[in-house]
């Protein structure tokens, strides 16, 4: 599956710069279509900048962006929707106190009728969004279920339903696992799958290498706002993976760490829980 | 890949175990418009049973009620709308007499200080009128992004203080009267302020247009695209405008909306009463919140219902005939009122609650 064909989407040595601040410089990266490409990085990696390229909110100041092969400038994220390359914020531009399928066809409402009998097509509605969330595997009861009683996982899910059925052909994933706990993101990483296999390409942003490497077809990791390394899946076994997340040299001393804690017995517990604060904080910093 | 599995292949995943069937009655209970129908029952009964010997269960009272009821419960849809939106509109009540001056000031004669026109060219100018100012109160919320309740305190008081300031300047009066001797008079009397004889009592033909008004919204709330704009761009503009909602042009259309539903009053009060008062629509923004609320509609935006606000506007006008029935001082009616209002607001919260973990 990957390997072959032009990528979907390209952007070359791209680099955003805002004042005298570098956010990202000389990223490139590339998603083919029923592939997933996964963008790792930690805090401060430059993530955010370049889902906002991606996705059409920024511009970069260096660069190029190509689309289906052809030089591409969004001038919005409507017009990179428009084009076919959905983005789903952490925040899922998903209203809580509404029912499921208005959520579903906000902002492109299906109506029947004509003139002052123009309705919105309500029965059309209900049904297609049962019968696309079952297509990804997700079973909604009662399609005027509120929004508000779902799950964090089956409301990113219902996002990515969405932009499937509204004909993404790129679909941009802004750390949809981030927030969830391990069973959820795991029906969330179902549902990236689903995606790719109805030939979509997927850009999977996260900073957690243990969810992207059972989905992703293609590693870039990014560090400082540059890119570390660029790998498909046969490169890159998951224990390297990690570490380079980490940056090798601070993972060595927390598995010492972890270690000695470990073998101190009953108390180790908490030593470890300690530990793995204080290691935390240090990455974060060296992040930013 | 191992991982790959054929959507249309995949077996249903097995139902929740913790999703247990929900009753009809705390599926009924989520309706936003469930508590104010209820409350309409229970204040009815209320009234019913301690003016028994005051004939609060009778036709003529009802008819009392209604009437009462109508021209709060035009004004009350449409800001019910409004409030869905995520916006307030505490000009209507301004827009009332505004609008209803305008008339007054176009048709009266001109050694009076007026124009001396004929009814419906007048009505017109003051649809114009009242059209711009809600234009112009959408307009400036979303230019400014402030809330729309300073914006629309503002125009409250801006358009209060022009219909007296200009009236007076060029009639000398604050009540204007007479609409009866103009022409044009005979067919906006039959639309607007005709009666309908039933059971002996007196039913207003504005409760007509209420009632068509009600349905009118609850038809684009729940049946039409538009009507899914303004529960989404109430319920959260941001997330709404992401999905390529026009928000901006759905709130600047609610206000027109509400400015419409003041002209309407105005016209309404101007036929009924042969004239205009500067002072008219005077706290009616606030009643009509006040229904709107009762009737289920969340403060913040994003929930509620057209019909409830009708029905909460029966319960303002239930309350108001009730008290004077019973000869109470009128003075508790603001306390009665407000804590109806009260009551409402904790009753809808509780419900908003369940309806967010059902």
């Amino acid at each position: 599956m990957s390997g072959n064909g032009t990528p979907l989407l390209e952007i070359k040595n791209v680099s955003k710069f805002f004042g005298s601040v570098i956010a990202i410089q000389d990223v490139s990266a590339f998603v083919r279509a029923g592939e997933v490409t996964c963008l790792l990085g930690d805090n401060g990696a430059g993530k955010s900048t370049l889902i906002k390229v991606l996705a059409g909110v920024h511009k970069p100041t260096e660069g190029e962006y190509f689309f289906d092969g052809q030089p591409m400038n969004f001038s919005s994220p409507r017009d990179a929707l428009d084009h076919g390359v959905a983005t789903v914020y952490q925040d899922l531009a998903m209203i809580p106190l509404m029912a499921v399928w208005r959520n579903f066809f906000l902002g492109a409402e299906p109506t029947k009728g004509w003139g002052p009998f123009k309705r919105y097509d309500v029965d059309f509605a209900k049904e297609t969004s049962i019968s696309e969330l079952g297509k990804m595997g997700i079973d909604i009861r009662d399609p005027d279920q509120t929004v508000g009683t779902l799950s964090g996982g089956e409301r990113q899910s219902v996002a990515i339903a969405r932009a499937v059925y509204f004909g993404a052909k790129v679909l941009i994933l802004d750390e949809p696992t981030a927030a969830l706990g391990v069973k959820q993101a795991g029906v969330v990483l179902k549902y990236i799958l689903q995606a790719r296999n109805r030939g979509i390409g997927v850009i999977f942003i996260t900073h957690n290498p243990h969810h992207a490497y059972p989905v992703a077809d293609h590693f870039v990791i990014l560090r400082r706002g540059t890119v570390y390394g660029d790998y498909t899946k046969e490169e890159l076994p998951l224990e390297q993976l990690v570490q380079m997340m980490a940056g090798g040299a601070d993972l060595e001393v927390l598995q010492h760490e972890l270690e000695a804690a470990s073998r101190e017995g009953e108390e180790g517990a908490d030593v470890l829980a300690e530990t793995a604060k204080k290691i935390g904080s240090e990455l974060e910093e060296l992040g930013e | 890949m191992t991982t790959e599995t054929a959507p249309a292949t995949a077996p249903a995943p097995p139902s929740d175990e913790r999703v247990r069937k929900v009753g009809a009655l705390s599926r009924l209970l989520v309706r936003p418009e469930v508590g104010a129908i209820a409350g309409t029952a229970l204040i009815w009964l209320f009234f019913a049973i301690v003016a028994w010997d005051n004939n609060f269960a009778s036709w003529v009272t009802t008819a009392a009620i209604i009437n009462r009821a109508a021209p709060l419960g035009i004004l009350a849809i449409a800001v019910a709308l409004l409030m869905i939106g995520g916006e307030f509109d505490l000009s209507i009540g301004s827009i009332v007499g505004f609008a209803g001056m305008t008339i007054m000031i176009l048709v009266f004669p001109t050694e009076g200080g007026g124009f001396g026109w004929s009814l419906w060219p007048a009505i017109l100018v003051a649809l114009v009128f009242a059209m711009a100012i809600g234009l112009f109160n959408g307009w400036l919320v979303i230019a400014t992004k402030l809330p729309s309740f300073i914006i629309t305190l503002g125009t409250l008081f801006v358009f209060r203080g022009l219909t007296i300031a200009v009236t007076r300047l060029m009639t000398n009066r604050t009540q204007l009267g007479g609409a009866d001797e103009v022409s044009g008079f005979g067919l906006a009397d039959t639309l607007f302020a005709s009666e309908i004889k039933v059971f002996g009592a007196s039913f207003r033909i504005s409760i007509i247009w209420w009632i068509g008004l009600t349905a009118l919204a609850t038809w684009i709330l729940l049946r039409t695209k538009q009507g899914n704009w303004i529960f989404g761009s109430g319920g959260d503009a941001n997330a709404a405008r992401n999905q390529g909602v026009p928000v901006s042009r759905t709130k600047i259309a609610l206000f027109m909306t509400t400015a419409f539903a003041g002209f309407l009053v105005a016209m309404i009060q101007v036929v009924q009463f042969t004239g205009a008062d500067t002072l008219r629509g005077r706290q009616q923004e606030f009643f009509a919140i006040i229904a709107v609320v009762i009737g289920g509609t969340l403060l913040t935006g994003g929930y509620g219902s057209a019909i409830g606000a009708f029905f909460g506007a029966l319960i303002f006008a239930m309350v108001q005939q009730g008290i004077i029935i019973t000869g109470v001082d009128g003075d508790w009616f603001q306390v009665f009122v407000g804590g109806i209002l009260i009551i409402a607001v904790i009753f809808n919260n509780f419900v908003r609650a369940k309806a967010a973990q059902r």
